[in-house]
């Protein structure tokens, strides 16, 4: 029953590395939030325009997409090592959905 | 502490054994009761068979009438799919897939004994409908428009038990998903995992996407039949195609969920008793990688006359066609695994190689039907019904037999006999082919698959006649098998830890059957087929990756039971809430009792118990 506690003193080349590190993700977060208020501004005001739903409905549709690629990259760390096998199981049940629903809105509903 | 005093050899009385089984979330425990499970309904669906077949025998036959010939061959269908060949794969699964990754137990014990005691009330309902009210009868595949239109509670029995034990399929699938992904032992990384692991693996992933669509495709039908819903009814807007979509959106997956671990089986068979390393073993797991991601992408193949369109029809056909490739990837694997190997005829070796013919067979008759303008021809005849029995007894069915034989040492620590498992094999290899083979032709020559008799004069009375001789081959092989299983279990000749001689995997380092905490120490995994390499150096047993430690365990647990008790009352309320007025508090007292469990589940807290060293020291001296 291994209830030790491990404390590991950092070197400061460590700690300098750890802090412009973070840093850097801290810089990067932020300017993606902004990215996705902006993206999230453009859309409504694409809705108010009263442009041609044509035009609208799948611009809004590939905004949120980029919207959620950059939460799960930027915001829940999916870049990160260790995550390959997330990854690929998103990515094949997106495929697996996306080709259910193309094939139920070019065959059954059109 | 009680577990670890009474798994010492102490004789229990009738009723804390069934409280043990009652509560056990050991996986070796839980992988017996799917195997139990699964054979109970295994049977069930053969005496289903045998009476379709009897009343196939000759034209003209009254031996049942029409409306129950369409109960027996819906229940068939159903019970062998959902309820016999899943669970009878489960049990393997649950038994052999922790042991083969060097694992003391899932990454969920208490989940696994919820996922057995769903499926097993779930196909307790759906049986119920022949004593309660009519069983259903729009087939396995309960297309929409007639299913409902079927009069009774049939069809909700149906949608209800398979609902039930749907989710039970589901929670045992994340759960192996998430065993092999993270509780493999030091050095078992993916490319050293043995194929039946790999297979569990992937089936497993196709379960996790393959599922959801049933469950909502049944809980549309459930809503339609009893809450007035109009999901698939084209007067009030719904759309009855639809159903058609869904259900094989989850039916074409689920062929593969079966199929999958059966080619695991046979690929271990095949490399211990040619006593050479898997052929292709890189190329397999691909294979299996890939075999997974085709499979989503053809359910459309089950639709061609539905008249989708040319363009729809000709994508499917092709992806359809696509799905050969690593299906024949595997099939020359295999045989450059035999290939100059040193062959042992046992029991297991000779299911896996009348397999493969039986197999290809299957798979032959498969891309007929995946060129869409000859299936418009086949669609609907008996052809159908002898490629699905090809690929479905020819590779599941085998697979399940070959593996019973196989891993039965490991499991219960006595060996069946091998002359009486030679019998069961050539009755029922030679009764499978009697009975399908020439159901193609019945097919070519016009007779329609799901019809309850015939005309005579048509030609087709011969054929039909040696069909049904071919079932009752088939019956009588395992009926051996059952004899066996009495026989070998009366005599109870314990083995060793690896009684086939040549065993490679994991499991075979430990001994049968393996304690409750499998592995004294974590084993280091230093290559494919782990204990082959040990061997070959002189070792016995495995290397430890670790010190003797204390070992962590889950304690047992009456809640699953409970959890699933609630739902099952909950089935009948929701059923007889139409035509009774108990239905309604009936439903939500079984909903509350489900929810009362989950709450203590939550609240309580269970942290298991350890086995010290000292324990461990004393019961592994004891074995030797």
């Amino acid at each position: 029953m291994a209830h030790d506690i491990e404390i590991v003193e950092k070197t400061p080349a460590e700690y300098d590395y750890k802090k412009r590190r973070s840093d850097r993700l801290m810089r990067s977060q932020l300017m993606m939030f902004a990215l996705m208020i902006f993206m999230t501004l453009i859309s409504f005001a694409a809705v108010q325009a009263g442009f041609s739903a044509y035009f609208v409905v799948p611009v809004v549709l590939l905004l949120a997409a980029v919207q959620v690629g950059l939460q799960l990259y930027y915001f829940m760390h999916m870049s990160e090592k260790g995550h390959g096998l997330v990854a690929f199981f998103m990515y094949g049940g997106v495929l697996v959905a996306f080709l259910t629903v193309l094939t139920f809105v070019t065959i059954i509903w059109w | 502490m009680t577990t670890v005093a009474n798994s010492v050899g102490q004789k229990k009385g009738f009723g804390a054994t069934l409280w043990d089984w009652l509560t056990t979330v050991d996986h070796k425990k839980i992988g017996i009761l799917y195997l139990i499970g699964g054979g109970f309904f295994f049977v069930l669906g053969g005496i289903e068979a045998m009476l379709i077949r009897l009343q196939l025998l000759v034209p003209n036959n009254d031996f049942v009438s029409a409306g129950f010939y369409n109960e027996l061959i819906t229940m068939h269908g159903t019970t062998m799919i959902f309820l016999a060949a899943m669970p009878l794969l489960f049990g393997f699964m649950n038994a052999i897939v922790p042991l083969q990754i060097g694992a003391r137990d899932v990454a969920f014990p208490f989940i696994n004994s919820l996922g057995f005691w769903m499926f097993f009330f779930g196909g307790l309902f759906l049986n119920l409908s022949w004593f309660l009210d009519a069983a259903p009868d729009a087939g396995w595949t309960s297309y929409a428009s007639l299913s409902i239109a079927s009069t009774g509670h049939g069809i909700d029995f149906y949608a209800i038990g398979l609902q039930i034990a749907g989710a039970g399929t589901l929670m045992a699938g994340i759960n192996f998903l998430v065993t092999i992904i993270n509780m493999r032992a030091p050095g078992m990384t993916y490319m050293r995992m043995p194929l039946f692991t790999w297979t569990t693996f992937v089936a497993s992933a196709l379960i996790l996407f393959a599922f959801p669509p049933l469950t909502i495709g049944i809980f549309f039908l459930t809503f339609d039949r009893m809450f007035g819903g109009n999901f698939f009814d084209h007067t009030m807007g719904g759309n009855t195609i639809i159903w058609e979509h869904i259900f094989w959106i989850f039916g074409h997956p689920e062929v593969y969920i079966l199929i999958l671990p059966a080619f695991g089986i046979f690929s271990e068979i095949f490399s211990v008793f040619a006593r050479k390393r898997l052929f292709g073993y890189s190329a397999m797991v691909f294979a299996t990688v890939l075999i997974g991601f085709l499979g989503f992408m053809v359910w459309a193949h089950h639709m061609f006359t539905v008249g989708l369109g040319p363009t729809a029809n000709a994508i499917f056909a092709v992806a359809t066609m696509a799905i050969a490739v690593p299906t024949g990837v595997k099939i020359f694997n295999w045989l450059l695994t035999i290939w100059g190997g040193n062959i042992t005829m046992t029991t297991p070796m000779l299911y896996a190689l009348g397999f493969i013919p039986s197999f290809v067979m299957g798979g032959v008759t498969g891309v007929q039907q995946g060129a869409a303008p000859l299936d418009y021809q086949l669609h609907d005849s008996y052809f159908i019904v002898a490629h699905f029995h090809y690929v479905i007894v020819g590779g599941v069915v085998l697979a399940i037999l070959a593996a019973t034989h196989y891993w039965w040492p490991k499991m219960f620590g006595t060996m069946l006999s091998e002359k009486l498992g030679k019998i069961t094999f050539w009755f029922f290899f030679i009764g499978f082919h009697m009975t399908f083979f020439l159901q193609h032709f019945l097919g070519l020559m016009g007779m329609p698959r799901r019809v309850w008799t015939y005309m005579d004069g048509q030609g087709w009375n011969l054929f039909n006649l040696i069909s049904t001789i071919g079932a009752v081959l088939m019956a009588i092989g395992t009926i051996v098998l059952l004899i066996n299983i009495i026989v070998t279990t009366a005599k109870n000749v314990r083995v060793g830890n690896d009684p086939w001689e040549d065993g490679r995997t994991l499991e075979w380092a430990i001994p049968s059957p393996p304690p409750f905490y499998n592995f004294a120490q974590t084993p280091l995994v230093r290559g494919l087929d782990t204990y082959w390499i040990e061997k070959q150096e002189g070792h016995n047993g495995y290397t430890a990756a670790e010190p003797v430690t204390d070992i962590h365990m889950p304690n047992g647990s009456i809640i699953p039971f409970f959890m699933t008790l609630g739902i099952f009352i909950a089935g009948f309320g929701a059923m007889y809430r139409v035509d009774h007025s108990w239905g309604l508090p009936v439903l939500v007292f079984g909903l509350a009792f489900t929810f009362l469990t989950m709450a203590i589940r939550s609240v309580k807290d269970d942290l298991g118990f350890y086995v010290t060293k000292d324990q461990i020291r004393r019961m592994e001296r004891g074995r030797d």
